[in-house]
């Protein structure tokens, strides 16, 4: 570590000392956040002094230094999470120090980065490495990258590593990864095609890790496990005038591992997509497909660990509070979802569309699971069974388990120079059991109306009212097993509503609530009440609220970000330079 | 270590005041709408003032900014030549969504798939909506988080004070 930083301070002070004109051209820059949190207990959301078990405050910061100089640049991030059992992270990521630093070389032909990587390949299916930090999360990649673009259009890229592991040292066990990317745009890199209506990009890459460990000792039987884990995709992307059409296939050998149960079955992936589009008129059907996709650094690795590749859910993003509560998380075991999307404006100056136009917007989604068949040995039912094939699964076969569907329909209108409404209704289908893991629960089935009104009182004065309403299946009479109360704590009709008042562009505060009124369970029945006051200036913001806070996706004041739950209060400052 | 950080910090720091010419664009390609490669320190306005402004397809402040932009963008294109480079930070789940939420919406701005926040990152970018105003000569002269509604004739002043 160390070591690395000297050798970075080497190579700024080489360039730097090389001449005054350098320095001219040299640039700075960087960001910092605080997130600092108060907590206190709250009983009536089951928020016991048990579970703040002492750590009432919880404070998560990063600063970032980045350095360029013309074909070079440089950069670090410091990293300060302090995280309490309130504050919904992992309790891994509690830690300090310099998480991510990196030095790179890239003069447009060829490009040399060494130390932490983030990239991807095509949709990032056999390799993304990203950092989240709202989530904590953070699978990029320390070692080396190559970057060769020999022509027009052509792209190869290679990278060698090993992820970070929150804060254990790289030291310790976990797999090398080793990829190799290539792109292919045609269109720029054959001149008589660069103005061809046929727009065409294709691409391939190929990713392996490796583990030393060649087997494993489970209940006095030894398992042969492959050293070398390979996967590979291709992918194409092509545009004709108003149609576009993009597919990636990936799949990866057999893997064996705690995530998919130990099981010997290749893996695979696809993700296809069709779209229309013309001004005023967009339209998107999307589906995949994954089956045993899980894909690691490190076989023992649980929940996002280690993550090498990606898969990215297609289903709509919710976020409104009420909705996001009930997000969908990708199944890497496997999944078979479509998505079809419609966005139309319906023109300005017509019947329907008034002085303004009006917006718009149809969104289905759904996502079951895939078929599998057993596979029998020696007339024994091997489904899913460690150290066997686990499964085969036909292709097109769709499983009978649905995990998530949901079709919504939005509208939104610009009524008058004052005035500015949006209405949506969501149909929400989520099978809360895969979901969240909670064996035996009762699906959501649940529809959602939402409403927003905007008046624009003058230039920079405006007044935000936001009302949800959630129906559920669950009613407020259901008789609940006492045993599976926790399943229950989200259960029932919501009514929620959200008071905005902004001076643009730099004070916002705000007064929320949510009310679980229909919960089968009389002593869920809480209101989530929040109140908030913002301050921007440029790229500087700070914000204050206090209040109860449940999980989800919040957006106040013009940001959006995913926040814990918890009752206390909260203050967060960005700002960049 | 920590003596060395702070070196280290102090060493960015003078430097950074040493930072006059430079354009502030990095050195990044990124994809546009047609999948065609993009990069973006070749930017420019042909000397004219341009906007880069990063949003999100999840992001409702976003959207609300780039509809109210879409509104006015004539007028502003007409009265200062200004441009508007739109880089959506939507990962793989949304890549192919794009087009026609842009094209369904009607936005007529420039639009760049930022797929890994490559760009993001290198413009210290942390939470959308951020925005940008570059000068003719592709230096930042102004820089904005989070959107409140009326919050564009903020960014239009601006770009008029620097528009000729």
């Amino acid at each position: 570590m160390k070591k690395s930083l000297l050798i970075l301070a080497v190579i700024l002070c080489a360039t730097t000392l090389y001449g005054q004109d350098f320095l001219n051209k040299s640039k700075v820059s960087g960001s910092f956040q605080l997130d600092g949190n108060y907590y206190w207990e709250d009983n009536g959301i089951g928020i016991t002094e048990d579970k703040i078990n002492g750590e009432k405050f919880g404070a998560y910061g990063f600063g970032k230094l980045q350095y360029q100089l013309g074909d070079f640049s440089a950069g670090m991030r410091f990293e300060a999470y302090q995280t309490t059992p309130m504050s919904g992270f992992d309790a891994r990521v509690k830690g300090m120090g310099v998480a991510n630093f990196f030095a790179t070389y890239d003069n447009g032909t060829i490009g040399v980065t060494v130390g932490d990587i983030y990239d991807q390949f095509g949709n990032g299916l056999i390799f993304r490495t990203y950092e989240e930090w709202t989530l904590g999360f953070d699978n990029s990649l320390r070692g080396i990258r190559a970057v060769f673009r020999p022509c027009n259009g052509v792209t190869l890229k290679g990278i060698y590593g090993k992820q970070r592991y929150y804060w254990v040292s790289y030291e310790e066990e976990r797999g090398l990864v080793r990829g190799v990317d290539g792109e292919w745009d045609i269109n720029n890199s054959i001149e008589a095609l660069n103005d061809a209506k046929l727009k065409a990009t294709l691409g391939a890459s190929f990713v392996s890790k490796y583990e030393s460990e060649p087997t494993m000792e489970y209940n006095g039987n030894i398992y042969q496990l492959p050293q070398n884990v390979g996967a590979y995709a291709g992918r194409m992307n092509l545009g004709y005038g108003r149609f576009g059409l993009s597919a990636e296939y990936a799949r990866k050998i057999n893997d064996p591992s705690f995530f998919n149960n130990w099981i010997y079955r290749d893996g695979q992936e696809l993700l296809a997509s069709l779209s229309y589009s013309q001004k005023g008129l967009g339209v998107v059907l999307q589906a995949k497909r994954v089956d045993n996709m899980s894909f690691k650094s490190m076989r023992t690795a649980r929940q996002n660990d280690l993550d090498i590749g990606f898969i990215p859910p297609i289903n709509y993003t919710h976020t409104h509070s009420l909705p996001s509560m009930f997000a969908y998380a990708t199944q890497p075991l496997g999944e078979m979802g479509v998505q079809f999307q419609v966005n139309y404006t319906i023109p300005k100056k017509t019947a329907l569309g008034g002085k303004y136009g009006t917006k718009l917007a149809f969104n289905y989604s759904q996502v079951n699971d895939i078929k599998r068949d057993s596979i029998m040995v020696d007339g024994v039912n091997t489904l899913n069974m460690m150290g066997t094939k686990g499964y085969t699964s036909p292709f097109f076969a769709i499983g009978d388990k649905m995990f998530y569907r949901d079709f919504n329909f939005e509208i939104e209108k610009k009524i008058s120079a004052k005035w500015h409404l949006t209405l949506m209704y969501i149909n929400l289908y989520y099978d809360m059991e895969t979901i969240e893991g909670h064996p035996g629960a009762e699906a959501v089935k649940a529809h959602f109306a939402f409403g927003e009104a905007i008046y624009k009182i003058n230039r920079k004065h405006s007044v935000r009212l936001e009302l949800q309403h959630m129906w559920d299946n669950v009613g407020k009479n259901q008789e609940v097993d006492p045993l599976y109360e926790e399943y229950y704590v989200k259960r029932g009709n919501w009514m929620a509503f959200l008071l905005e008042y902004t001076i643009a562009p730099k004070w916002f505060v705000s007064v929320a609530d949510k009310y679980n009124y229909g919960n089968p369970i009389a002593d869920n029945r809480d209101h989530y009440f929040t109140g908030s006051v913002g301050y921007i200036k440029d790229q500087t913001r700070i914000a204050l609220s206090g209040g109860r806070q449940s999980q989800g996706l919040v957006c106040v004041g013009g940001v959006c970000r995913e926040v814990p739950a918890s009752s206390g209060v909260s203050i967060t400052i960005t700002t960049s330079f | 270590m920590k003596k060395f950080l702070a070196f280290l910090l102090f060493g960015f720091m003078f430097f950074g005041l040493n930072a006059q010419n430079k354009s502030d664009l990095p050195n990044i390609t990124l994809k546009n709408l047609d999948g065609q490669s993009v990069n973006i320190s070749e930017i420019n306005n042909g000397g004219k003032p341009f906007v880069m402004t990063f949003w999100a397809t999840w992001c409702g402040p976003c959207v609300k900014e780039h509809n109210a932009l879409t509104e006015v963008y004539d007028d502003w294109v007409e009265e200062t030549g200004v441009k508007i480079i739109s880089v959506s930070i939507d990962d793989a789940r949304s890549t192919a969504k794009i087009k026609p939420f842009v094209d369904g919406k009607g936005w007529p701005f420039e639009i760049l798939l930022d797929v890994n926040k490559d760009l993001a990152r290198a413009m210290n970018v942390s939470n959308p909506p951020h925005t940008f105003l570059f000068d003719g000569k592709g230096k930042i002269v102004w820089q904005h988080t989070g959107y409140l509604d009326g919050g564009e004739e903020d960014l239009y002043e601006e770009i008029i004070k620097i528009a000729k």
